[in-house]
């Protein structure tokens, strides 16, 4: 096997990129080597330089306009002769479902493992890579070792810090363009963006989840009062989008993980898939009906009552201290 | 006539899974197991497809030979034949592994228009497999499909992602991974789990693939895993009590803030 350097970093959602590249120099530093950032798309030049100040050493280009638009297929087909003709040892690749699939997919390709949605890579003293992610529903937490190089890990949103941007940072961007982009096999017809909260949930300080204690979709609102008084957002179990349909995200192992300052659970059971999404919070409030719910193994704060008579009243005990909202 | 092939996975209930809390190791020896949740889905979505348009419905699992009992409830649902493909040297396996004897043993079942998978499984979660054994297979994938629909040689699928749902079309034969969103699989009659005993369940071993211990297991695997371990649980767990709703959220409201988790 032929040396491989390198840690690389890509994620077509460029928040998480930044999160990426934030790990990414922390590993690169511990083995030795250089923080490099991928770049897919068109007209993408501004982007590449962006990156060099939030912390890559370099920035690898592939500017198409096949890659305009993101399509695993095309990406895949720029990232495949990339990584065979570099050879980075480590590939961190953003946990969107588009950045899973690519990895996947890359990962066969190249007869690479791949250990998907992280929650911690750490270097160990024999400078092995040690990927820890979370298994058999929240129940466990599996560390991993790679036999193979690239070894392809992929991360998810929130996990690591944005490093903050510095103008000086200096660092070169290269422009790659002998690379044939494959035609797709699938065709994207149709795009229906659905309407996002304005700031992610993985950025809000305090999050109010609700679960299916909430008897209607209109009572959500009590819930968004108390997060707007705290400043923060409100997230749900993945029934109430599933099986109610009111929602169309959920917080919980297979939506969003979240390590908010506070997690208020409203009427939520605390089933392991959801505790899975919430398990880094800095504090839970939990408040439940059900003494016995067990959420409250999970809680800081244990309220055993109905939300639709605690959440009110907290709402208002914190109007009274706080003032009127807080921006 | 539409032929579909379903991968389901016989997976650790994780709902009944219990954890030795001194050492923090699980408990697996007896953990009972089931149909992984997005692979009943998806072997909803073959057998409606068959009821609507005709065709055949067959399930491939790698497992141990236990998984015969998981499968009848396939068959019982609709599928018509179902294969086991069962080897010691399977075990530990990665997707990298794991998706090569998945591929071995779909070229040898045969041809199909559909081969469906769910989105994860609900033991590992890793969402691998799908895209893997399409790689392998060379076919294209659509993965976390909401909705599919066949028309002549192409499917339409819905998949849901983060910011957009996408309307993705393909000329068959596709590999579709489907999420708890797209069906409500059925339950079985009577009749139909009495019929799925007289349905085929094929078992193969590693030789009849002609697999060799070098691509599979620990040694064909890409990543090893070195520890298991439950999350450590440090909580407070602070009971909160009032005579009435008020005393309860202004005790909350204080207390939250003297922490400073909450700043004015
Ligand atoms: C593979 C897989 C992945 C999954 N992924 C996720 C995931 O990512 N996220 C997720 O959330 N779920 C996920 N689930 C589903 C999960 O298993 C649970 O079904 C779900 O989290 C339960 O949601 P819940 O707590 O809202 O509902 P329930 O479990 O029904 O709990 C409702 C709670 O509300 C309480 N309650 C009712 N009324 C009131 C009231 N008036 N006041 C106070 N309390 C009240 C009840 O006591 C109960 O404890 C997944 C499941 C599977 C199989």
């Amino acid at each position: 096997m032929s040396k491989h350097l390198g840690v690389w970093a890509y994620s077509e959602s460029s928040e998480l990129l930044f999160e990426l590249i934030g790990k990414g120099r922390e590993l690169a530093s511990k083995l030795q080597t250089q923080l490099t950032a991928i770049v897919l798309g068109h007209n993408v030049t501004e982007h590449a330089k962006e990156l060099i100040g939030y912390g890559a050493h370099k920035v690898i280009v592939v500017d198409d306009p096949q890659l305009k638009e993101f399509h695993v297929e095309t990406y895949l087909s720029a990232l495949i002769p990339l990584s065979k003709q570099h050879k980075p040892e480590l590939f961190l690749i953003g946990s969107t479902k588009r950045g899973k699939e690519l990895a996947a997919r890359l990962a066969a390709r190249l007869s690479l493992g791949c250990v998907p949605d992280c929650l911690e890579l750490e270097v160990d003293e024999q400078g092995r890579l040690l990927a820890r992610r979370i298994v058999y529903g929240g129940n466990a937490i599996v560390t991993q070792v790679f036999r193979t190089e690239p070894q392809i890990v992929t991360v998810p949103r929130g996990k690591f810090e944005k490093p903050n941007y510095t103008e000086e940072s200096k660092g070169e961007v290269v422009n790659i363009t002998d690379i044939q982009i494959e035609t797709p096999k699938t065709e994207v017809v149709e795009v229906k963006p659905v309407s996002m909260a304005e700031t992610r949930i993985e950025e809000a300080e305090v999050v109010v989840g609700g679960g299916r204690g909430l008897e209607k979709k209109e009572d959500s609102k009590i819930l968004e009062e108390l997060a707007a008084i705290l400043g923060g957002q409100v997230g749900y179990t993945r029934p109430l989008a599933e099986d109610r349909k009111w929602f169309t995200e959920w917080v919980g192992l297979s939506g969003h993980t979240i390590k908010p300052k506070l997690y208020i659970a409203c009427g939520i059971s605390g089933v392991i898939q959801h505790v899975a999404g919430i398990r880094d919070s800095n504090t839970i409030v939990a408040i439940n009906k059900d003494p016995e719910a067990p959420i409250f193994e999970m809680a800081d704060y244990i309220v055993i009552g109905d939300l639709y008579e605690i959440v009110p009243a907290l709402s208002a005990a914190l109007k009274k201290v706080l003032g009127v909202g807080k921006d | 006539m539409v032929r579909i092939l379903v991968c389901v996975k016989q997976a650790i209930d994780v709902s009944q899974l219990k954890v030795d809390s001194a050492t923090r190791r699980l408990i697996l020896a007896d953990a009972p197991k089931k149909i992984s949740d997005f692979d009943k889905n998806a072997v909803e979505e073959a057998v409606h497809i068959k009821e609507k348009l005709g065709g055949e419905v067959f399930t491939v699992t790698v497992s141990p030979e236990d998984a015969k009992t998981t499968l009848r409830e396939a068959l019982a649902m609709g599928a018509d034949k179902a294969y086991i493909i069962s080897d010691p040297i399977f075990e530990n396996s990665d997707t990298l592994a794991t998706s090569y004897t998945l591929a071995e043993a779909v070229k040898k079942i045969g041809t199909f228009d559909i081969i469906f998978c769910g989105e994860a499984s609900i033991d590992s979660f890793s969402a691998q497999i799908g895209p893997r054994l399409a790689e392998r297979l060379g076919v294209p994938v659509i993965t976390y499909a909401r909705k599919v629909s066949l028309e002549g040689d192409a499917v339409t699928v819905e998949r849901g992602l983060e910011d957009c749902s996408e309307t993705v079309k393909a000329k068959m034969p596709v590999l579709i991974t489907v999420t708890k969103e797209i069906n409500e699989p059925r339950t079985p009659s009577y009749m139909a789990i009495m019929n799925a005993f007289k349905k085929e369940v094929v078992i193969w071993k590693a030789a009849d693939l002609n697999i060799t211990s070098e691509k599979v297991g620990e040694t064909g695997s890409a990543v090893r895993v070195l520890d298991v371990l439950a999350p450590k649980v440090e909580r407070e767990k602070i009971v909160i009590k009032g005579e009435t709703a008020m005393e309860v959220a202004e005790k909350l409201a204080k207390a939250l803030i003297q922490e400073g988790i909450i700043t004015r």
